[in-house]
Protein backbone atom coordinates (compact mmCIF):
# COMPACT_ATOMS: atom_id res chain seq x y z
CA UNK A 1 0.00 0.00 0.00
CA UNK A 2 1.34 2.89 -1.26
CA UNK A 3 -0.69 5.22 0.07
CA UNK A 4 -0.19 6.79 3.43
CA UNK A 5 -2.74 8.00 5.33
CA UNK A 6 -3.73 11.70 6.15
CA UNK A 7 -5.38 13.59 8.55
CA UNK A 8 -7.53 17.05 7.59
CA UNK A 9 -9.88 19.49 9.35
CA UNK A 10 -13.25 19.53 7.62
CA UNK A 11 -14.50 22.88 8.29
CA UNK A 12 -15.32 23.37 11.71
CA UNK A 13 -16.97 20.06 12.31
CA UNK A 14 -14.06 17.74 12.66
CA UNK A 15 -10.70 15.84 11.94
CA UNK A 16 -10.86 13.30 8.55
CA UNK A 17 -8.59 10.60 8.01
CA UNK A 18 -7.79 9.36 4.66
CA UNK A 19 -6.62 5.89 3.63
CA UNK A 20 -6.69 6.19 0.07
CA UNK A 21 -7.18 8.25 -3.38
CA UNK A 22 -9.56 5.82 -4.72
CA UNK A 23 -11.64 3.02 -3.43
CA UNK A 24 -10.15 -0.24 -2.79
CA UNK A 25 -11.15 -2.77 -0.60
CA UNK A 26 -8.13 -2.47 1.80
CA UNK A 27 -8.59 1.33 2.04
CA UNK A 28 -12.58 0.88 2.82
CA UNK A 29 -11.77 -2.04 5.73
CA UNK A 30 -8.96 0.46 6.92
CA UNK A 31 -11.71 3.21 7.40
CA UNK A 32 -14.12 1.23 8.69
CA UNK A 33 -11.41 -0.54 11.19
CA UNK A 34 -10.12 2.97 12.24
CA UNK A 35 -13.78 4.44 12.88
CA UNK A 36 -14.35 1.61 15.11
CA UNK A 37 -10.87 2.15 17.06
CA UNK A 38 -11.92 5.34 17.45
CA UNK A 39 -15.45 4.76 18.59
CA UNK A 40 -13.66 2.37 21.66
CA UNK A 41 -11.53 5.26 22.76
CA UNK A 42 -14.78 6.69 24.15
CA UNK A 43 -12.63 10.44 23.84
CA UNK A 44 -15.16 12.78 25.10
CA UNK A 45 -14.28 15.61 22.68
CA UNK A 46 -16.25 13.56 19.87
CA UNK A 47 -19.51 14.15 18.90
CA UNK A 48 -20.24 11.34 16.38
CA UNK A 49 -17.95 9.34 14.14
CA UNK A 50 -18.71 8.52 10.12
CA UNK A 51 -17.12 6.72 7.32
CA UNK A 52 -17.15 7.48 3.72
CA UNK A 53 -15.49 5.01 0.48
CA UNK A 54 -12.28 5.54 1.95
CA UNK A 55 -11.92 7.72 4.89
CA UNK A 56 -13.17 7.78 8.55
CA UNK A 57 -14.56 11.16 10.11
CA UNK A 58 -14.65 11.89 13.55
CA UNK A 59 -16.56 14.62 14.34
CA UNK A 60 -15.45 17.20 17.27
CA UNK A 61 -16.27 21.07 17.60
CA UNK A 62 -13.08 22.43 16.30
CA UNK A 63 -13.82 26.02 17.79
CA UNK A 64 -13.83 24.24 21.32
CA UNK A 65 -11.11 21.43 21.00
CA UNK A 66 -6.78 21.83 20.99
CA UNK A 67 -6.65 20.98 17.27
CA UNK A 68 -3.26 20.08 18.19
CA UNK A 69 -4.30 17.74 20.40
CA UNK A 70 -6.73 15.65 18.94
CA UNK A 71 -4.68 15.25 15.58
CA UNK A 72 -1.98 14.15 17.89
CA UNK A 73 -4.18 11.05 19.08
CA UNK A 74 -5.14 10.12 15.87
CA UNK A 75 -2.07 10.24 14.60
CA UNK A 76 -0.71 7.80 16.92
CA UNK A 77 -3.94 5.58 16.49
CA UNK A 78 -3.28 5.35 13.56
CA UNK A 79 0.85 4.33 13.84
CA UNK A 80 -0.61 1.91 16.34
CA UNK A 81 -0.70 -0.65 13.78
CA UNK A 82 -1.32 -1.23 10.16
CA UNK A 83 -4.87 -0.66 9.33
CA UNK A 84 -5.05 -1.97 5.61
CA UNK A 85 -4.67 -5.70 7.04
CA UNK A 86 -7.06 -4.78 10.25
CA UNK A 87 -10.29 -7.13 10.43
CA UNK A 88 -13.53 -5.90 9.94
CA UNK A 89 -15.19 -4.43 13.36
CA UNK A 90 -17.75 -6.42 14.91
CA UNK A 91 -21.33 -6.41 15.20
CA UNK A 92 -21.89 -6.76 11.19
CA UNK A 93 -24.77 -8.47 9.44
CA UNK A 94 -24.99 -10.65 6.68
CA UNK A 95 -28.25 -10.08 5.17
CA UNK A 96 -30.02 -12.31 1.99
CA UNK A 97 -32.37 -10.04 -0.15
CA UNK A 98 -34.97 -11.46 -2.10
CA UNK A 99 -34.68 -9.75 -5.79
CA UNK A 100 -36.46 -9.88 -8.91
CA UNK A 101 -33.88 -9.74 -12.00
CA UNK A 102 -35.48 -7.93 -14.94
CA UNK A 103 -39.08 -8.17 -15.99
CA UNK A 104 -41.09 -5.04 -16.37
CA UNK A 105 -39.79 -4.33 -12.37
CA UNK A 106 -36.08 -4.03 -13.91
CA UNK A 107 -35.88 -3.04 -17.01
CA UNK A 108 -32.53 -2.63 -17.29
CA UNK A 109 -30.85 -5.82 -16.52
CA UNK A 110 -30.83 -6.92 -20.70
CA UNK A 111 -28.99 -3.80 -21.17
CA UNK A 112 -26.11 -4.02 -18.06
CA UNK A 113 -25.52 -7.76 -18.80
CA UNK A 114 -24.85 -7.23 -22.30
CA UNK A 115 -22.57 -4.21 -21.03
CA UNK A 116 -20.59 -6.85 -18.88
CA UNK A 117 -20.00 -9.42 -21.54
CA UNK A 118 -23.33 -12.01 -20.54
CA UNK A 119 -26.63 -13.07 -21.26
CA UNK A 120 -29.23 -11.95 -19.19
CA UNK A 121 -29.42 -15.89 -17.33
CA UNK A 122 -25.45 -15.55 -16.79
CA UNK A 123 -25.90 -12.05 -15.35
CA UNK A 124 -28.71 -13.47 -13.40
CA UNK A 125 -26.50 -16.24 -11.91
CA UNK A 126 -23.40 -13.65 -11.20
CA UNK A 127 -25.53 -11.26 -9.65
CA UNK A 128 -27.23 -13.25 -7.10
CA UNK A 129 -24.65 -14.93 -6.05
CA UNK A 130 -22.04 -12.56 -5.50
CA UNK A 131 -21.76 -11.44 -1.58
CA UNK A 132 -21.15 -7.63 -1.66
CA UNK A 133 -20.25 -5.01 1.17
CA UNK A 134 -21.92 -1.81 2.54
CA UNK A 135 -18.85 0.59 1.26
CA UNK A 136 -20.78 3.17 3.15
CA UNK A 137 -23.96 5.07 3.19
CA UNK A 138 -25.44 8.03 1.75
CA UNK A 139 -27.05 10.30 -0.64
CA UNK A 140 -30.49 9.67 0.70
CA UNK A 141 -30.77 8.22 4.66
CA UNK A 142 -30.07 4.81 4.57
CA UNK A 143 -28.70 4.29 1.27
CA UNK A 144 -26.51 1.78 0.76
CA UNK A 145 -23.18 1.69 -1.71
CA UNK A 146 -22.42 -2.09 -2.33
CA UNK A 147 -19.20 -3.11 -3.81
CA UNK A 148 -17.33 -4.77 -5.19
CA UNK A 149 -19.29 -6.86 -7.79
CA UNK A 150 -16.50 -8.68 -10.19
CA UNK A 151 -14.65 -6.88 -12.39
CA UNK A 152 -16.59 -7.47 -15.88
CA UNK A 153 -19.20 -5.01 -13.97
CA UNK A 154 -17.26 -2.12 -14.19
CA UNK A 155 -19.78 -0.30 -15.90
CA UNK A 156 -20.26 3.61 -16.97
CA UNK A 157 -23.27 5.56 -15.44
CA UNK A 158 -25.55 5.98 -18.17
CA UNK A 159 -25.32 9.28 -20.53
CA UNK A 160 -28.63 10.89 -19.75
CA UNK A 161 -30.80 10.02 -16.23
CA UNK A 162 -33.66 7.33 -15.81
CA UNK A 163 -35.97 9.96 -14.88
CA UNK A 164 -37.04 7.77 -11.43
CA UNK A 165 -36.66 4.02 -10.47
CA UNK A 166 -38.66 3.40 -7.14
CA UNK A 167 -37.38 3.14 -3.44
CA UNK A 168 -36.25 -1.01 -3.28
CA UNK A 169 -34.20 -0.27 -6.72
CA UNK A 170 -31.32 -2.52 -7.09
CA UNK A 171 -29.15 -0.40 -9.62
CA UNK A 172 -25.47 -0.94 -10.71
CA UNK A 173 -22.45 0.73 -11.97
CA UNK A 174 -18.89 0.98 -11.72
CA UNK A 175 -18.75 -2.34 -9.93
CA UNK A 176 -21.37 -1.67 -7.21
CA UNK A 177 -24.88 -2.11 -6.09
CA UNK A 178 -27.25 0.41 -4.73
CA UNK A 179 -30.86 -0.20 -3.06
CA UNK A 180 -32.67 2.86 -3.72
CA UNK A 181 -33.86 4.68 -0.29
CA UNK A 182 -36.71 6.54 -2.25
CA UNK A 183 -37.98 7.13 -6.17
CA UNK A 184 -34.95 9.50 -7.37
CA UNK A 185 -33.33 9.78 -10.87
CA UNK A 186 -30.35 8.18 -11.49
CA UNK A 187 -27.54 7.58 -14.01
CA UNK A 188 -27.69 4.14 -12.41
CA UNK A 189 -28.66 0.97 -14.47
CA UNK A 190 -32.28 -0.76 -13.17
CA UNK A 191 -31.14 -4.15 -12.78
CA UNK A 192 -33.28 -5.84 -9.79
CA UNK A 193 -36.12 -4.78 -7.19
CA UNK A 194 -36.65 -6.00 -3.85
CA UNK A 195 -39.21 -5.42 -1.64
CA UNK A 196 -36.28 -3.83 1.14
CA UNK A 197 -36.62 -0.69 2.41
CA UNK A 198 -33.82 1.07 3.79
CA UNK A 199 -35.21 4.01 5.70
CA UNK A 200 -38.07 3.53 8.00
CA UNK A 201 -38.44 6.98 9.93
CA UNK A 202 -41.29 5.81 12.18
CA UNK A 203 -39.78 2.61 13.32
CA UNK A 204 -37.43 2.13 16.72
CA UNK A 205 -34.76 1.29 14.43
CA UNK A 206 -35.09 3.52 11.44
CA UNK A 207 -31.60 2.23 9.47
CA UNK A 208 -31.56 -1.42 8.05
CA UNK A 209 -28.45 -1.24 6.98
CA UNK A 210 -24.79 0.02 8.66
CA UNK A 211 -21.41 0.22 7.04
CA UNK A 212 -20.04 -2.84 7.18
CA UNK A 213 -22.67 -4.98 6.69
CA UNK A 214 -22.73 -7.68 3.74
CA UNK A 215 -25.63 -8.79 1.36
CA UNK A 216 -26.56 -11.63 -1.31
CA UNK A 217 -29.45 -10.88 -3.47
CA UNK A 218 -30.55 -14.05 -4.53
CA UNK A 219 -32.80 -14.30 -7.46
CA UNK A 220 -36.60 -14.42 -6.83
CA UNK A 221 -39.63 -14.65 -9.58
CA UNK A 222 -41.45 -11.46 -9.94
CA UNK A 223 -45.03 -12.51 -8.25
CA UNK A 224 -43.03 -13.01 -5.45
CA UNK A 225 -41.31 -9.27 -5.24
CA UNK A 226 -44.90 -7.93 -5.41
CA UNK A 227 -46.35 -10.38 -2.74
CA UNK A 228 -43.38 -9.16 -0.32
CA UNK A 229 -44.16 -5.18 -1.88
CA UNK A 230 -47.58 -6.19 -0.74
CA UNK A 231 -47.80 -7.59 2.60
CA UNK A 232 -44.49 -6.84 4.51
CA UNK A 233 -44.93 -4.17 7.60
CA UNK A 234 -41.39 -4.69 8.81
CA UNK A 235 -39.54 -2.98 5.55
CA UNK A 236 -37.27 -6.00 5.12
CA UNK A 237 -38.88 -7.58 2.08
CA UNK A 238 -38.33 -11.22 3.25
CA UNK A 239 -35.06 -9.94 3.97
CA UNK A 240 -32.93 -12.88 6.34
CA UNK A 241 -30.49 -11.55 8.53
CA UNK A 242 -27.73 -13.34 10.24
CA UNK A 243 -25.12 -11.87 12.62
CA UNK A 244 -21.34 -12.05 11.49
CA UNK A 245 -18.48 -13.40 13.31
CA UNK B 1 -56.74 20.11 27.43
CA UNK B 2 -53.63 20.52 25.08
CA UNK B 3 -53.50 23.56 23.51
CA UNK B 4 -52.92 23.81 19.84
CA UNK B 5 -52.11 26.21 17.39
CA UNK B 6 -54.44 26.15 14.69
CA UNK B 7 -53.07 26.98 10.85
CA UNK B 8 -55.94 28.76 9.03
CA UNK B 9 -53.56 29.46 5.87
CA UNK B 10 -49.95 28.38 5.36
CA UNK B 11 -47.51 29.58 2.45
CA UNK B 12 -45.93 27.57 0.33
CA UNK B 13 -42.85 26.01 2.34
CA UNK B 14 -43.68 26.24 6.14
CA UNK B 15 -42.12 23.93 8.79
CA UNK B 16 -41.41 22.34 12.09
CA UNK B 17 -38.18 23.22 12.67
CA UNK B 18 -35.77 22.92 16.06
CA UNK B 19 -31.69 21.90 16.31
CA UNK B 20 -31.75 18.93 14.19
CA UNK B 21 -31.01 15.64 14.70
CA UNK B 22 -27.20 15.17 14.81
CA UNK B 23 -25.59 11.26 15.34
CA UNK B 24 -26.85 9.65 12.26
CA UNK B 25 -24.54 10.88 9.48
CA UNK B 26 -23.10 7.34 9.85
CA UNK B 27 -26.62 6.35 7.88
CA UNK B 28 -26.43 9.32 5.69
CA UNK B 29 -28.46 11.56 7.10
CA UNK B 30 -27.77 15.14 7.89
CA UNK B 31 -28.74 17.18 11.56
CA UNK B 32 -31.03 19.43 9.16
CA UNK B 33 -32.94 22.27 11.27
CA UNK B 34 -33.44 25.29 11.20
CA UNK B 35 -31.94 27.28 7.94
CA UNK B 36 -31.10 30.31 10.59
CA UNK B 37 -30.20 29.02 13.92
CA UNK B 38 -29.74 32.60 15.43
CA UNK B 39 -33.57 33.12 15.32
CA UNK B 40 -34.44 29.77 17.01
CA UNK B 41 -32.04 30.83 19.57
CA UNK B 42 -33.30 34.92 19.44
CA UNK B 43 -36.82 33.31 19.66
CA UNK B 44 -36.13 31.18 22.76
CA UNK B 45 -34.70 34.46 24.65
CA UNK B 46 -37.19 36.51 23.69
CA UNK B 47 -39.56 34.02 25.45
CA UNK B 48 -37.29 33.09 27.93
CA UNK B 49 -37.21 29.62 27.13
CA UNK B 50 -35.00 26.58 25.99
CA UNK B 51 -33.33 27.36 22.59
CA UNK B 52 -34.37 23.37 21.88
CA UNK B 53 -37.63 23.83 21.63
CA UNK B 54 -39.53 23.45 17.98
CA UNK B 55 -40.88 26.91 16.05
CA UNK B 56 -42.28 27.23 12.59
CA UNK B 57 -39.81 28.25 10.08
CA UNK B 58 -41.60 29.92 7.40
CA UNK B 59 -39.64 30.49 3.75
CA UNK B 60 -40.70 33.77 2.12
CA UNK B 61 -44.26 33.87 3.26
CA UNK B 62 -45.94 32.96 6.42
CA UNK B 63 -49.81 32.33 7.48
CA UNK B 64 -52.39 32.70 9.67
CA UNK B 65 -52.58 31.27 12.79
CA UNK B 66 -55.11 31.21 16.07
CA UNK B 67 -54.27 29.66 19.71
CA UNK B 68 -56.98 27.79 21.50
CA UNK B 69 -55.63 29.11 24.57
CA UNK B 70 -53.77 32.55 25.53
CA UNK B 71 -50.30 32.22 24.99
CA UNK B 72 -47.46 34.12 24.25
CA UNK B 73 -45.23 34.57 20.70
CA UNK B 74 -41.98 35.53 19.71
CA UNK B 75 -41.46 36.48 15.48
CA UNK B 76 -37.45 36.33 14.42
CA UNK B 77 -35.54 35.73 11.58
CA UNK B 78 -36.99 37.34 7.74
CA UNK B 79 -38.78 40.55 8.95
CA UNK B 80 -42.48 39.61 7.51
CA UNK B 81 -45.46 41.95 7.80
CA UNK B 82 -47.55 40.70 10.87
CA UNK B 83 -50.99 41.45 12.12
CA UNK B 84 -52.69 40.77 15.22
CA UNK B 85 -56.45 41.17 14.42
CA UNK B 86 -55.57 43.77 11.99
CA UNK B 87 -53.21 45.30 14.51
CA UNK B 88 -49.13 45.65 13.00
CA UNK B 89 -46.40 43.70 15.41
CA UNK B 90 -43.45 44.55 15.83
CA UNK B 91 -40.87 41.72 14.51
CA UNK B 92 -38.32 41.02 16.75
CA UNK B 93 -40.68 40.66 19.74
CA UNK B 94 -42.82 38.80 21.60
CA UNK B 95 -46.26 39.41 21.78
CA UNK B 96 -49.53 37.96 23.64
CA UNK B 97 -51.35 35.91 21.46
CA UNK B 98 -54.87 35.69 22.95
CA UNK B 99 -57.09 33.03 22.76
CA UNK B 100 -59.46 33.25 19.40
CA UNK B 101 -57.52 36.08 17.74
CA UNK B 102 -56.38 35.71 14.60
CA UNK B 103 -52.78 36.22 13.95
CA UNK B 104 -51.58 36.92 10.23
CA UNK B 105 -48.01 37.10 8.89
CA UNK B 106 -47.89 38.45 5.45
CA UNK B 107 -44.40 38.25 3.03
CA UNK B 108 -40.92 38.44 3.83
CA UNK B 109 -39.54 41.89 3.79
CA UNK B 110 -36.37 41.55 4.46
CA UNK B 111 -34.96 37.86 4.58
CA UNK B 112 -36.22 34.69 3.85
CA UNK B 113 -36.98 32.33 6.54
CA UNK B 114 -38.87 33.95 9.26
CA UNK B 115 -39.91 32.01 12.58
CA UNK B 116 -42.81 32.31 15.01
CA UNK B 117 -42.17 30.88 18.05
CA UNK B 118 -44.88 30.02 20.83
CA UNK B 119 -44.39 29.76 24.35
CA UNK B 120 -44.07 25.99 25.69
CA UNK B 121 -43.15 25.02 21.67
CA UNK B 122 -44.67 23.41 19.03
CA UNK B 123 -45.08 20.34 20.82
CA UNK B 124 -45.56 17.64 17.98
CA UNK B 125 -44.30 13.93 18.94
CA UNK B 126 -40.22 13.23 18.68
CA UNK B 127 -39.35 11.45 15.81
CA UNK B 128 -35.39 10.04 15.86
CA UNK B 129 -35.15 12.73 18.73
CA UNK B 130 -36.09 15.67 17.17
CA UNK B 131 -39.35 17.53 15.65
CA UNK B 132 -37.47 19.18 12.38
CA UNK B 133 -39.06 18.50 9.27
CA UNK B 134 -36.18 16.97 6.57
CA UNK B 135 -37.73 17.46 3.21
CA UNK B 136 -34.74 16.11 1.48
CA UNK B 137 -35.37 12.85 3.80
CA UNK B 138 -38.71 12.65 3.90
CA UNK B 139 -38.94 12.98 7.23
CA UNK B 140 -42.22 15.42 8.02
CA UNK B 141 -44.14 17.07 5.82
CA UNK B 142 -44.50 21.03 4.95
CA UNK B 143 -47.36 22.72 7.15
CA UNK B 144 -50.92 22.70 5.27
CA UNK B 145 -53.74 24.83 5.96
CA UNK B 146 -56.22 23.01 8.49
CA UNK B 147 -53.04 21.94 10.72
CA UNK B 148 -53.89 21.42 14.38
CA UNK B 149 -50.08 21.93 15.91
CA UNK B 150 -50.30 20.79 19.63
CA UNK B 151 -48.31 23.50 22.32
CA UNK B 152 -46.53 22.34 25.11
CA UNK B 153 -47.03 23.30 28.28
CA UNK B 154 -45.52 25.26 30.54
CA UNK B 155 -45.39 28.69 32.38
CA UNK B 156 -46.59 32.12 30.02
CA UNK B 157 -44.01 33.94 29.86
CA UNK B 158 -44.66 37.44 29.51
CA UNK B 159 -44.92 39.11 26.49
CA UNK B 160 -44.17 42.65 25.39
CA UNK B 161 -40.09 42.12 24.69
CA UNK B 162 -38.15 43.30 21.44
CA UNK B 163 -34.30 43.05 20.40
CA UNK B 164 -32.23 44.44 17.69
CA UNK B 165 -30.23 41.72 16.08
CA UNK B 166 -26.84 43.01 13.73
CA UNK B 167 -27.97 42.78 9.94
CA UNK B 168 -27.87 39.61 8.60
CA UNK B 169 -30.19 40.00 5.78
CA UNK B 170 -27.97 41.97 3.31
CA UNK B 171 -25.45 39.55 2.19
CA UNK B 172 -21.38 40.82 2.80
CA UNK B 173 -18.15 38.93 3.24
CA UNK B 174 -18.57 35.49 4.71
CA UNK B 175 -15.18 34.14 6.49
CA UNK B 176 -13.73 30.14 4.58
CA UNK B 177 -11.82 28.17 6.66
CA UNK B 178 -9.55 25.90 4.03
CA UNK B 179 -10.85 22.06 4.46
CA UNK B 180 -9.97 18.80 3.07
CA UNK B 181 -9.99 19.48 -0.40
CA UNK B 182 -9.17 23.09 -0.68
CA UNK B 183 -5.46 22.20 -2.26
CA UNK B 184 -7.30 20.73 -5.35
CA UNK B 185 -7.73 24.41 -6.28
CA UNK B 186 -4.48 26.14 -7.26
CA UNK B 187 -3.35 29.38 -5.43
CA UNK B 188 -4.52 31.24 -8.65
CA UNK B 189 -7.73 30.04 -8.29
CA UNK B 190 -8.39 30.82 -4.72
CA UNK B 191 -7.18 34.25 -5.21
CA UNK B 192 -9.55 34.60 -8.01
CA UNK B 193 -11.83 33.17 -5.77
CA UNK B 194 -11.65 35.64 -3.48
CA UNK B 195 -11.52 38.59 -5.24
CA UNK B 196 -14.82 37.44 -7.36
CA UNK B 197 -18.26 39.75 -6.70
CA UNK B 198 -21.20 36.11 -6.12
CA UNK B 199 -24.77 37.09 -6.08
CA UNK B 200 -27.36 34.95 -4.33
CA UNK B 201 -29.01 32.82 -6.80
CA UNK B 202 -32.33 31.88 -7.06
CA UNK B 203 -31.94 28.51 -6.97
CA UNK B 204 -31.51 28.47 -2.90
CA UNK B 205 -33.57 25.93 -0.74
CA UNK B 206 -32.82 24.53 2.36
CA UNK B 207 -30.10 22.03 0.79
CA UNK B 208 -27.86 24.31 -0.99
CA UNK B 209 -27.42 27.78 -2.19
CA UNK B 210 -25.81 28.58 -5.62
CA UNK B 211 -23.73 31.66 -6.05
CA UNK B 212 -24.04 33.31 -9.37
CA UNK B 213 -21.09 34.85 -10.83
CA UNK B 214 -19.87 36.41 -13.80
CA UNK B 215 -16.42 35.23 -13.67
CA UNK B 216 -14.70 31.85 -15.79
CA UNK B 217 -15.89 28.69 -14.03
CA UNK B 218 -13.67 28.07 -11.09
CA UNK B 219 -12.21 24.85 -11.18
CA UNK B 220 -10.49 21.90 -9.23
CA UNK B 221 -7.35 20.83 -10.83
CA UNK B 222 -8.83 16.59 -10.48
CA UNK B 223 -12.51 17.74 -10.45
CA UNK B 224 -13.80 14.84 -11.85
CA UNK B 225 -11.39 12.24 -10.39
CA UNK B 226 -12.74 12.97 -6.72
CA UNK B 227 -13.60 9.91 -4.31
CA UNK B 228 -16.91 10.76 -3.02
CA UNK B 229 -16.27 12.31 0.40
CA UNK B 230 -17.49 13.85 3.56
CA UNK B 231 -19.51 16.59 3.22
CA UNK B 232 -20.58 19.17 5.98
CA UNK B 233 -23.01 22.38 6.45
CA UNK B 234 -21.30 25.29 4.78
CA UNK B 235 -19.02 23.38 2.55
CA UNK B 236 -18.66 25.43 -1.01
CA UNK B 237 -18.99 22.75 -3.43
CA UNK B 238 -17.80 23.49 -7.04
CA UNK B 239 -20.48 22.10 -9.40
CA UNK B 240 -19.54 20.97 -13.09
CA UNK B 241 -20.85 24.29 -14.53
CA UNK B 242 -17.60 26.26 -11.86
CA UNK B 243 -20.20 28.12 -9.93
CA UNK B 244 -20.05 27.37 -6.32
CA UNK B 245 -23.17 25.89 -4.06
CA UNK B 246 -23.07 26.13 -0.12
CA UNK B 247 -24.31 22.91 1.08
CA UNK B 248 -27.15 23.92 4.06
CA UNK B 249 -29.03 22.18 6.36
CA UNK B 250 -30.57 19.68 4.38
CA UNK B 251 -27.13 18.58 2.24
CA UNK B 252 -26.15 15.24 1.47
CA UNK B 253 -23.66 13.85 3.93
CA UNK B 254 -21.03 12.60 0.82
CA UNK B 255 -20.36 13.93 -2.39
CA UNK B 256 -18.41 13.63 -5.60
CA UNK B 257 -18.19 17.27 -6.09
CA UNK B 258 -14.71 19.05 -5.02
CA UNK B 259 -15.19 21.93 -1.80
CA UNK B 260 -12.92 25.22 -2.15
CA UNK B 261 -13.39 25.33 1.36
CA UNK B 262 -16.21 25.73 4.30
CA UNK B 263 -17.97 28.80 5.12
CA UNK B 264 -17.78 29.45 8.72
CA UNK B 265 -21.03 27.70 11.34
CA UNK B 266 -21.82 31.80 12.42
CA UNK B 267 -22.04 33.11 8.88
CA UNK B 268 -24.37 31.03 7.85
CA UNK B 269 -27.55 32.36 9.02
CA UNK B 270 -26.52 35.19 6.39
CA UNK B 271 -26.32 32.58 3.38
CA UNK B 272 -29.82 31.33 4.22
CA UNK B 273 -31.21 34.94 5.06
CA UNK B 274 -30.42 37.07 1.76
CA UNK B 275 -32.55 37.28 -0.84
CA UNK B 276 -31.81 36.42 -4.64
CA UNK B 277 -29.45 38.73 -6.04
CA UNK B 278 -27.93 39.57 -2.77
CA UNK B 279 -23.70 40.06 -2.98
CA UNK B 280 -21.18 38.41 -1.60
CA UNK B 281 -17.87 37.49 -1.36
CA UNK B 282 -15.31 34.91 0.29
CA UNK B 283 -12.43 35.33 2.16
CA UNK B 284 -9.96 32.62 3.73
CA UNK B 285 -9.21 32.94 7.47
CA UNK B 286 -6.80 30.69 9.21
CA UNK B 287 -7.96 28.00 11.69
CA UNK B 288 -7.47 30.06 14.83
CA UNK B 289 -9.17 32.95 13.52
CA UNK B 290 -12.07 30.79 13.00
CA UNK B 291 -12.45 29.74 16.35
CA UNK B 292 -12.33 33.05 17.69
CA UNK B 293 -14.57 34.11 15.42
CA UNK B 294 -17.00 31.13 16.39
CA UNK B 295 -16.40 31.40 19.78
CA UNK B 296 -17.15 35.18 20.06
CA UNK B 297 -20.32 34.62 18.00
CA UNK B 298 -21.30 31.74 20.82
CA UNK B 299 -20.93 34.19 23.39
CA UNK B 300 -22.78 36.63 21.98
CA UNK B 301 -25.39 34.27 21.33
CA UNK B 302 -25.56 32.85 25.06
CA UNK B 303 -26.04 36.36 25.99
CA UNK B 304 -29.17 37.08 23.82
CA UNK B 305 -31.33 36.76 27.36
CA UNK B 306 -29.39 40.25 28.78
CA UNK B 307 -29.81 41.61 25.34
CA UNK B 308 -34.27 41.33 25.53
CA UNK B 309 -35.65 45.35 26.10
CA UNK B 310 -39.38 45.99 26.59
CA UNK B 311 -41.26 47.26 24.23
CA UNK B 312 -42.19 51.23 25.65
CA UNK B 313 -46.00 51.59 24.66
CA UNK B 314 -46.79 54.91 22.85
CA UNK B 315 -49.89 55.87 25.80
CA UNK B 316 -51.90 56.49 22.46
CA UNK B 317 -51.73 52.72 21.62
CA UNK B 318 -53.30 51.88 25.03
CA UNK B 319 -57.40 52.28 24.09
CA UNK B 320 -58.49 51.73 28.25
CA UNK B 321 -55.56 53.93 29.34
CA UNK B 322 -58.20 55.68 31.99
CA UNK B 323 -58.22 51.84 33.64
CA UNK B 324 -54.55 51.78 34.23
CA UNK B 325 -53.45 53.02 38.00
CA UNK B 326 -51.15 55.53 37.13
CA UNK B 327 -49.86 57.32 40.10
CA UNK B 328 -48.86 54.53 42.06
CA UNK B 329 -45.23 53.95 40.71
CA UNK B 330 -44.42 57.77 40.94
CA UNK B 331 -41.11 58.46 42.77
CA UNK B 332 -39.61 60.50 45.02
CA UNK B 333 -37.57 62.94 42.81
CA UNK B 334 -34.49 63.67 45.75
CA UNK B 335 -34.44 59.85 46.22
CA UNK B 336 -31.29 57.71 45.33
CA UNK B 337 -32.28 56.08 42.64
CA UNK B 338 -29.97 53.14 43.33
CA UNK B 339 -31.11 52.74 46.19
CA UNK B 340 -34.48 50.26 46.59
CA UNK B 341 -36.86 50.49 48.99
CA UNK B 342 -36.70 47.59 51.50
CA UNK B 343 -32.73 47.14 51.05
CA UNK B 344 -31.47 46.08 54.35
Amino acid sequence: MTFSPKIATVGMAGLLVTFGDKLSEPANRAALAFRAAVNAQGWKEVSETTTSLVSAFVLCDLAAVDIDVMQGRLADLLASRDWYAAPLPAGRSLWHVPTVYGTDLAPQLEEAAALAGLDPDAAIAQLSSARVRVLTIGFAPGQPYMGELPANWDLPRQEGLTRSVPGGALITAIRQLIIFTAASPTGWRHIGQTAFRTFRPDASAPFALAPGDELIFPSVPRAEVLRLRASDQTGDGGADREALP
Amino acid sequence: MTAELILHSAGPALSIQDQGRPGHLASGLTRGGAADCLALAEGAALLGQDPSLAAIEMMGMGGSFESTQDTVIALTGATMSAQLDGAALRWNASHLLPAGARLTIGGAVTGTYGYLHIAGGIDTPLQMGARAGHGSAGIGTPLVAGTRLPIGAGPTPAAGYFLTPDDRMSGGELRVVRSAQTAQFDAQTQGRFERTAFHKDMRANRMAVRMDHGAAPFQAQNGLGIVSEVIVTGDIQIAGDGAPFILMAECQTTGGYPRIGTVLPSDLPRVAQAQAGTQFTFRFVSLQDAKDIELCARAKTRALGGAIRPLVRNPGDIADLLSYQLISGAVDARADPFTQKGDP
